[in-house]
């Protein structure tokens, strides 16, 4: 006890500090310093923007979005009329078309960026020297210039429109674009899309049962072979059974421009294209480094326990790998996602290109359009690293 | 271990089965010419398989589809000389090329050169840009090759001088300060009663702060002063600026402005101190959340309308703060991800020798956690280098939105005219960042401390 008593005596009369030599005061000041310097900036800038934007006669408020708009879209996923629809509309038509390129960017840059990643790993002199020169040529090139070259440079030498090339039942490529058969879904089709989704289910949880017997019994069943089997027999069969409810409207060529079909105007294709080459080389650097990143004991312990090539693939190799690519992969996605702003250059009717240009242009209202614009973006970007963030924490390695 | 005399001479005892141990060691053979040479490299690099056979093949025709024609168009096809548009139009565009032709115009380049350079820049004042490259590459070179001595010296030469005399090299200076001086005299007298007030309130000697502040103001009175100067350059505008000059100055001014905000932002975003941590957490996350061309958009669209009546800033400079904005937040990941590759025992080991938080950070941290980013700071600067591209959707006029204005000179309209200009612009590009990626690679290299094999 007379120890801690005196333990006590000495922390009781501590050296005497001057105030502001306390960490916690200084901090203190330090904090109340940034708050009211970035208080007064704010305060001051919205009071200049409030004070400037009266001057200028530009209404506050986001009325405008009813108002409107007379200018047509040049492609527009939902219903969209010149002159009819609202500036509210535009935004959507935008978005959407935002969206579409990211998603199917995002997806075909997946593909080729893992295969080249791959490639650039291969003992194939020749398909290592081409993965490593697709990867420099396309990362060393600015996009804007990627773009520029597609759709200036490369689109513009296809043929007229009456010399398309004829892909036959594919469709028709010419310089006013890519005309794709459409399909039309005939009586029943609803079928076909719910035997897809019953087909998922089920291929969900017979996984789901056979891990859990695997775990139990040790014995393996062919889950992933079942639900593949599963997943395009039933919706098959479906299509069978309601006696092949699809025809397609292929377009034909004409001499002005080609009918029927369904048309992806050239700027998509420039800006999908672009934006798919030049993210594909950031993933498969990242691949590469994911592969790499993966120590070659884990495969040569994975030899000795008996694992086959395939198995040592897909349960020690690439789940190991794929934790040290998804973080990486995510900021390439959003990365795709807000290059496809650059769509303005070429006029594909983006988010950026249709609200922030055109919108802004006819209405002038710059401080709401560029405010919904930047927070429509921001709101994408953290709702995507939120859910890369969840699916990350799941894969992550669980240390002691 | 076997011993040699043992397999020349057997022991006598062995009997008949010996007869078929050779008795002397075979002469070494060269490998078969299918293993070594040409041969065996083609067989164990390309044909090692069936499946692998045909990706080779594969591969081949690949190459045999794009490498010829596009060696065709650059080189084969190419026209290196002449004066207007008919030395590179078919017949039927109004040309003198036979039907069919397709090649690069290198003659439409060669005479837009110096415009791609300089833009619009007056001619008879180029050699003042020339002279600012001069001086930026020949102190930046020296600075990058680690073997090269004198690197603060250096430093300071790129950090102090450069700056001051490209911006008056470039504008012709002889700007209008004296609207400064007062706030500045003012800005400089609170500075130096804050610093003696809080050496006070802590107790130190205030004699040091106050030198130090007193250098600070002293210097940037004379930066200003230099400024006023006027040297008798003619005043270049920056509308007229343009080409290569404009991408360089964008990139060059972007790295330098947010290598110190990134810094900041960066020590900010792991700092203790909960405002500062939040104010940088979402400064970083906004600016890294949204597209680059929507905060050149709000930069030359809204900064004007934040900034109080009759204040304007200049087209480019706008450009450059958002790009400067910008660039910094990712500047800020790249540096925190060197603060936090440091082991904690470097803060601990600071700590315990009684350093502040401020000569921790300046004398044991940050030298360490910068030295590790290099090769992520010079990615960052690609990067940037290829972003500045976008300024030409805000109607300045870089590199690449040089090239793309040309094309509307009718002398030199013709169906090859921009190929020929992207392709132009491509090799330039993938020049400097190939040299920047590579020297990022050497620099990975040198900082290699760790024992890995």
């Amino acid at each position: 006890m007379a120890v801690t008593d005196m333990g006590r005596g000495v922390a009781d009369a501590p050296p005497k500090v001057a105030l502001l030599n306390n960490p916690r005061v200084r901090g203190a000041i330090y904090q109340v310093l940034l708050a009211v310097v970035l208080v007064y900036l704010v305060y001051a800038g919205i009071g200049n923007m409030l004070g400037n934007m009266e001057r200028a006669g530009i209404s506050t408020g986001f009325g405008f979005l009813d108002n409107t708009a007379g200018f047509a879209i040049s492609q527009s996923l939902i219903d969209y009329d010149q002159g009819v629809s609202t500036y509210g509309r535009v935004f959507v038509v935008g978005l959407l078309n935002t969206l579409i390129v990211a998603v199917i960017g995002i997806f075909f840059a997946t593909i080729i960026g893992f295969l080249v990643g791959v490639a650039r790993l291969s003992n194939n002199w020749i398909v290592n020297r081409l993965a490593t020169a697709y990867v420099e040529f396309f990362r060393n090139i600015p996009l804007l210039l990627h773009i520029f070259i597609w759709y200036f440079g490369v689109l513009r030498l296809l043929p007229q429109a009456r010399d398309s090339f004829d892909f036959g039942f594919l469709g028709l490529l010419n310089n006013r674009g890519y005309f794709a058969p459409k399909p039309i879904w005939g009586e029943g089709a609803m079928l076909i899309l719910y035997a897809l989704i019953a087909a998922i289910a089920i291929a969900w949880g017979i996984s789901r049962w056979a891990h859990k017997r695997q775990m139990e019994t040790g014995q393996i069943f062919p889950a992933f072979w079942t639900g593949l089997g599963l997943i395009i027999g039933l919706p098959l069969l479906a299509f069978l059974v309601m006696g092949a409810p699809l025809s397609w409207d292929i377009p034909v060529a004409g001499g002005f421009r080609p009918s029927g079909g369904m048309t992806v105007i050239p700027e998509f294709l420039a800006l999908l294209v672009a934006l798919t080459t030049y993210t594909a080389a950031f993933i498969a650097e990242i691949v590469r480094a994911g592969i790499l990143g993966v120590s070659k004991g884990q495969s040569e312990a994975a030899h000795a326990l008996g694992l086959r090539q395939g198995q040592n693939l897909r349960l020690v190799i690439i789940p190991q790998a794929l934790r040290i690519i998804i973080p990486p992969l995510t900021s390439q996605y959003l990365n795709l996602t807000k290059n496809s702003s650059l769509a303005v250059a070429i006029a594909y009717p983006d988010l950026v290109s249709v609200f922030q240009g055109t919108t802004l242009n006819q209405t002038g209202l710059a401080p709401q359009i560029v405010a919904i614009t930047m927070l429509t973006y921001l709101t994408i970007s953290l709702l995507t690293s939120a859910f890369m963030n969840w699916y990350n924490n799941r894969v992550a390695l669980v240390e002691r | 271990m076997i011993d040699r005399t043992n397999v020349t001479a057997p022991p006598e005892n062995t009997g008949p089965a010996t007869a078929f141990v050779r008795g002397e060691m075979l002469a070494e053979q060269p490998a078969p010419i299918t293993e070594s040479g040409p041969i065996g490299w083609i067989r164990t690099n390309l044909f090692p398989s069936v499946p692998q056979a045909i990706l080779t093949l594969f591969c081949l025709y690949i190459l045999y589809l794009i490498v010829p024609s596009i060696i065709r168009f650059l080189f084969v096809d190419a026209v290196w000389t002449g004066t207007d548009r008919t030395v590179c139009a078919t017949e039927v565009q109004g040309g003198v090329r036979a039907p069919g032709w397709f090649g690069a115009c290198w003659a439409y380049v060669g005479t837009y050169t110096n415009q791609f350079i300089y833009g619009r820049y007056p001619d008879e004042e180029q050699w003042r840009v020339n002279i600012a490259g001069f001086l930026f590459f020949g102190g930046l070179i020296p600075l990058l090759i680690p073997s090269v001595p004198f690197k603060r010296e250096n430093l300071i030469f790129m950090v102090l001088i450069v700056p001051v005399a490209t911006l008056i090299l470039l504008t012709g200076g002889n700007f209008e300060v004296g609207g400064m001086i007062l706030p500045l005299a003012i800005l400089t007298a609170i500075a130096l009663i804050a610093v003696f007030g809080f050496s006070k309130g802590a107790q130190s000697d205030p004699i040091p702060g106050l030198i130090t502040t007193a250098a600070i103001f002293a210097g940037i009175f004379i930066v200003l002063g230099v400024l006023a100067v006027d040297f008798g350059l003619e005043r270049v505008e920056t509308e007229d600026w343009g080409g290569l000059l404009v991408t360089m100055v964008i990139a060059v001014t972007g790295i330098a402005a947010s290598l110190p905000l990134g810094i900041a932002l960066a020590l900010g975003r792991r700092s203790d101190l909960p405002i500062v941590k939040f104010v940088s957490v979402v400064f970083i996350e906004f600016w890294r959340g949204v597209p680059l061309i929507t905060v050149l958009f709000m930069s030359s669209v809204m900064l004007p309308l934040f900034l109080p009546e009759g204040v304007s800033f200049d087209k480019l400079l706008r450009a450059l703060i958002g790009v400067a904005l910008f660039s910094s937040a990712y500047m800020a990941e790249v540096v925190r991800g060197g603060l936090q590759a440091l082991p904690k025992g470097q803060y601990e080991g600071a700590m315990a020798l009684g350093l502040n938080w401020g000569q921790m950070t300046r004398m044991i941290i940050l030298p360490q956690a910068l030295k590790l980013v290099i090769p992520g700071i010079v990615n960052t600067f690609i990067g940037l280098f290829k972003d500045t591209t976008l300024v030409l959707i805000i109607g300045l006029f870089d590199f690449l939105g040089t090239i793309q204005s040309s094309y509307t000179d009718p002398t030199w309209s013709s169906p090859v005219q921009s190929m020929t200009g992207y392709s132009f612009a491509a090799i330039v590009y993938f020049i400097f960042c190939y040299a920047m990626s590579r020297y990022s690679m050497f620099m990975e290299r040198q900082l290699d401390t760790s024992h890995r094999s």
